[in-house]
């Protein structure tokens, strides 16, 4: 199974195995990762699963949709790398991943 | 401090309020109580996704199993709270022992409204709330000639849409003279009145149903109008009722759902209520409401957990939903009940668009359709009564980002 690092804002991390696909949102509800909100449970409707995608890892991850897009707008303090994790399936070729959670949801 | 809250209805307010209990740091026991065999789950995938057979049953869980010990939750499934004495602070228990409390939440929830009408006790009549409501209506999907589903709101539309994707035959009767007339305006109701039946559902406007016929199964539907149409299945989404017996019986008070105040207590200070089953202040709106929502069960279980363990927060988020049919996203924030103008921006005919509605210069709710940046945009809005005029709104170059900053 793949492993994701999930990093807190506090620098608290926790690496977990996530099934293959499942969203990376999923996989850290499952897993009691603190920091993601995900109030909708992944309709990609509330914007409350907001994570910054590590540098190495954007290719990988690939971009955004543009509905996605249009809410990470609204997300707190959105940047280049941000990404809905609910949007992000596991898949074998992203054993490894890390993303970090920002300071706040929604 | 120490102590015991029970939390009755082991939903989605009855799991964030254990959580949120734990959050704000309460120490006593906790004790979850739910009727259904089931550990808390999401219920919209059950007119969507479950529905269709592309999400497994361990995907619907709200929680993992460890979160619950992890917590120290005293998650009792398959139980039912028959009454409350609140004289001795307890919760008595359908064939069990009563349970002591210093803190109870009410997260009852809010059941399916019933039809009274000849036949609804036939084979192949259903209802969808819970998970073996949707196993029942599962068997549908794979082979029902035609589904009639009676009432057109969030939950008839949606089970519409699975069961045409499944490429059932399906009619929906509506007695209102459009869609989603209780949650939504004209422009939306007309939005998604052609989209069903651009997908091919037999959609009715103002065919009520007289009652359903059958010999020990469903044959067919009669409608008021004296025509009848065949069919081997129905789904009765006629809206829902708060589950409140247990509050009136215990002589709490009640108004269109358990009443509580801005801090989500209920008329004895050591009872709070919280989601579908709780009527609670707006001060935005400046009215009470009920609220049949996640984000509702999920914001005022938060709120309410906190005052359990002696805080004192207030509960007055931006109301929210979102409903997903076909490939369409329909999201709304707040409640459009008394305005006087509506906007529309975007457009209809590409399925991208919002609407608008506004009283006195100010934005009440907004509908989007496949526009969740509008759709937080416009939540932001509301929630800071940013002052808004018609004219603005719809000039195509107003910035909504920027207004909601
Ligand atoms: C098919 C369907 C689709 C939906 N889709 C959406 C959507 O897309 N978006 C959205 O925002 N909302 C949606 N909703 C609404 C949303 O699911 C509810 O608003 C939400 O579940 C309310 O949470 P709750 O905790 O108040 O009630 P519930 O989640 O219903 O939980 C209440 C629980 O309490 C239990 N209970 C009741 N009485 C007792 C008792 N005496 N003793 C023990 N247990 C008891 C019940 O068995 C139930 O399990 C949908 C609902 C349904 C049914
Ligand atoms: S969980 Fe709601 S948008 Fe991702």
């Amino acid at each position: 199974m793949p492993k994701i690092t999930y990093i807190e804002h506090n620098g608290a991390e926790h690496v977990v195995e996530a099934q293959t696909g499942v969203s990376v949102m999923e996989a850290a509800v499952k897993n009691m990762v603190p920091g993601i909100d995900a109030d909708c449970g992944g309709a990609c409707a509330c914007a409350t699963c907001h994570v910054y995608v590590d540098p190495a890892w954007l290719e990988k991850t690939g971009k955004a949709e543009p509905m996605e897009e249009s809410m990470l707008d609204f997300a707190y303090q959105p940047k280049e790398n941000s990404r809905l994790s609910c949007q992000i399936t596991v898949r074998a070729e992203l054993d490894g991943l890390i993303v970090r959670l920002p300071e706040f949801q929604g | 401090m120490s102590g015991q809250a029970v939390i009755i209805g082991a939903g989605q307010a009855g799991a964030q309020g254990a959580q949120s209990l734990r959050a704000a740091g309460y120490e006593g026991r906790i004790i979850l109580l739910g009727e259904e065999p089931a550990a808390p789950y999401q219920r919209p995938p059950l007119s969507k996704a479950y529905l269709q057979g592309t999400l497994s049953a361990d995907r619907l869980a709200l929680k993992p199993e460890a979160f619950y010990a992890q917590n120290g939750v005293d998650l009792r499934l398959g139980v039912k709270a028959a009454a409350i004495d609140r004289k001795n602070a307890r919760v008595a228990i359908e064939g069990g022992e009563a349970i002591a409390y210093d803190r109870l939440l009410l997260a009852t929830g809010a059941p399916p409204r019933r039809l009274h009408c000849p036949g609804t006790e036939l084979t192949g009549v259903h209802y969808l709330r819970t998970i073996a409501d949707c196993e029942g209506l599962r068997p549908v999907l794979a082979g029902a000639r035609r589904l009639v589903i009676v009432g057109a709101g969030y939950i008839g539309l949606e089970v519409a849409a699975s069961a045409r994707k499944a490429g059932r035959e399906v009619t929906v009767l509506e007695a209102q003279a459009r869609v989603l007339q209780r949650v939504a305006g004209p422009e939306i109701s007309a939005f998604f009145e052609s989209l069903h039946r651009a997908h091919g559902v037999d959609l009715r406007l103002g065919a009520a149903l007289s009652h359903f016929e059958g010999r020990g199964r469903i044959e067919r539907a009669a409608l008021m109008s004296g025509e009848t149409i065949d069919c081997d299945a129905a789904l009765i989404g006629v809206g829902a009722m708060p589950a409140i017996e247990l509050a009136k019986d215990a002589g709490l008070a009640i108004d269109n759902g358990v009443t509580t105040d801005e801090h989500a207590a209920t008329s004895d200070p050591a009872i709070y209520a919280a989601g579908d089953c709780a009527s609670h202040p707006s001060k935005l709106y400046g009215r009470r409401m009920r609220l049949e929502s996640v984000p509702n069960a999920i914001e005022q279980a938060k709120v309410a957990a906190a005052n359990m363990a002696g805080g004192s927060l207030v509960y007055d988020a931006v109301p929210w939903f979102w409903s997903d049919q076909y490939d369409v996203k329909l999201q709304t924030a707040g409640v459009a009940e008394g305005a006087d103008e509506t906007v529309v921006r975007g457009d209809p005919a590409a399925a991208r668009f919002t609407v608008w509605s506004l009283k006195e210069g100010r934005v009440l709710a907004v509908d989007a359709v496949n526009d969740p940046g509008g759709f937080l945009a416009a939540k932001k809005i509301i929630a800071a009564k940013t002052p808004l005029d018609a004219k603005t709104l719809a000039d195509p170059a107003t910035d909504l980002k920027s207004l909601a900053s």
